[in-house]
């Protein structure tokens, strides 16, 4: 069996008294797309940023390609943290910038390309994406959400990354748009040949772009499977939050 | 007993609060600095940060500058002629303008206006994930959006005063040539004979530090925003007053430090 790309065990994290993450075993084997699902508060932005490195885990392992970025020197975390490529829930595109330099950003900043092709480069990812060059000399906040996704998901393509992150990638958008987002991250990810996951509330959306998914509960994987079993889990807990049912375990933990 | 203790643990409690921001800040500040000496460098960053704190706060400065002069030679005037000393009135208005007030007016404008937008704008990218998109694509936000900020301001303040001495100076005499009846000449004479280099390289000296302060002042608050719109607008509050009160603090330290012997 082949290495994982990405290996978590016994991941923790506390704000204060909360512990949000307690104890979380995840592999992301190569090639293979993940989505992580789970109600609001479950620590599922919490366990993204602990592998990108924004967060601190209190305790655990983070492997990428077999080496921990927990324990690595700055530069080596540094290093396999640059593989990974990220579409942020609300698109974080930099308003400063102009389409083509948000695209061409990490680009630029790891000097792969210099500054006059950049834009040349932006342009053909953006097409990649559906988006046309008359786009690229726009602010982002002259478009609409569904393109402005489009411009994000560009830019976390544009370094052809081995390893993508999607946080929440359909919310906001209207079904139609967020299908087509769905579609272009499928295509992406297979063209590029990476290793994805993503976090998300939408369970059409989980099963489009995802071959196995995980539920976060009390802090921890309580149930993982293929995607595509998502909907005919018996897994109570699992059952309860694909089908938006009231009653249930989750419900009983909220009293709590 | 317990209500008698209260008000220390209160106390305490705020101490220890006051004393654990202080590290935060000084160690946000010394990360700050030393990403300006390590490389990658942005001088594209750096220019625009200089043109936002120096150049867009030029005409704010200015007025402030050539009204304070205009006001401090009537002013002067009307207490000296008590004691028949008006021929002190030019020395009065650019020793006070070059050493103090060019520097210290020229700071609380910057620090309302530059520090305040720099507060609400890295508030507003630490709100909306656009400073955790930085560090996912291989950027240290530290060395992309502080460092070029404080080394503008430490550059951009000195010239912003340079001008606000020249423009309070000819505020004063105007004032002093037009209404209260100095010849330019003499004006300008008494002007120049009182006045030591010393008195504007310490301005300048003054003017340095307080670009710092501000730039600082409004990178840690934005930096450090929480909690969508409402933090922005706390952050940008608390950019502006911490910036304020520290140059006025700072000021009497520096003229402790610069001119008491």
């Amino acid at each position: 069996m082949s290495q994982p790309k990405i290996r978590i065990r016994g991941l923790k994290k506390a704000f204060g008294e909360k512990q949000v993450l307690d104890g979380i075993d995840l592999d992301l084997m190569p090639g293979t797309g993940m989505v992580v699902i789970g109600g609001s508060g479950t620590g599922k932005s919490v366990l993204i940023k602990s592998i990108l490195g924004l967060i601190t885990p209190d305790a655990g392992i983070i492997e990428i390609d077999g080496e921990d970025v927990l324990k690595a020197p700055r530069h080596r975390a540094r290093h396999l943290r640059a593989q990974i490529g990220m579409l942020f829930q609300n698109g974080a595109l930099f308003d400063s910038l102009p389409v083509w330099e948000n695209v061409a950003f990490g680009l630029l900043a790891e000097k792969k390309i210099r500054r006059a092709a950049a834009r040349d480069k932006a342009v053909e990812v953006l097409a990649q994406v559906g988006l046309d060059a008359s786009v690229a000399g726009l602010a982002p906040a002259e478009l609409s959400g569904g393109m402005q996704k489009r411009v994000a998901l560009a830019r976390a393509i544009a370094a052809e990354p081995a390893i993508m992150f999607f946080d929440e990638p359909t919310t906001g958008l209207d079904p139609i748009m967020g299908a087509v987002i769905d579609e272009l991250i499928v295509d992406c990810v297979k063209r590029l040949g990476s290793t994805s996951l993503a976090i998300t509330h939408d369970m059409a959306s989980a099963q489009r772009i995802a071959d196995r998914a995980a539920m976060l509960y009390e802090g921890r994987v309580c149930w993982s499977g293929p995607a595509t079993e998502l909907l005919t889990s018996t897994n109570p807990v699992v059952d309860q939050f694909t089908h938006g049912r009231a009653q249930g375990p989750i419900r009983m933990a909220l009293r709590r | 007993m317990k209500y008698l203790l209260s008000p220390v643990a209160g106390l305490g409690a705020t101490v220890l609060e006051m004393l654990a921001w202080l590290g935060e800040l000084t160690l946000f500040a010394l990360s700050g600095l030393s990403h300006i000496l390590r490389p990658p460098f942005y001088p594209r960053l750096v220019g625009r940060a200089f043109m936002e704190i120096g150049f867009y706060s030029l005409p704010v400065v200015a007025l402030t500058a050539l009204f304070t002069g205009m006001v401090l030679a009537l002013q002067s005037y009307t207490g000296f002629s008590r004691f028949g000393a008006e021929s002190a009135i030019a020395s009065v208005v650019v020793l006070s303008v070059t050493r103090e007030l060019g520097p210290v007016l020229a700071g609380l404008m910057v620090a309302g206006r530059a520090g305040g937008a720099m507060a609400a704008e890295l508030g507003t990218m630490r709100v909306t994930d656009q400073i955790d998109a930085l560090s996912t694509l291989s950027t240290e936000p530290m060395k992309y959006l502080v460092a070029p900020r404080l080394l503008a301001g430490v550059l951009a303040l000195p010239l912003l005063v340079v001008l606000a001495d020249i423009l309070g100076v000819f505020g004063g005499f105007l004032v002093a040539t037009q209404k209260l009846g100095f010849t330019p000449d003499t004006y300008l004479v008494s002007t120049f004979t009182n006045l030591r280099s010393s008195d504007v390289v310490s301005g300048l000296i003054k003017a340095a530090v307080f670009g710092f302060i501000i730039a600082l002042m409004g990178c840690f608050h934005g930096y450090r925003s929480r909690g969508g719109a409402q933090g922005v607008g706390a952050a940008t509050t608390a950019a502006v007053v911490s910036a304020s009160i520290l140059i006025l603090a700072l000021d009497y330290v520096l003229t402790q430090v610069l001119f008491v012997k």
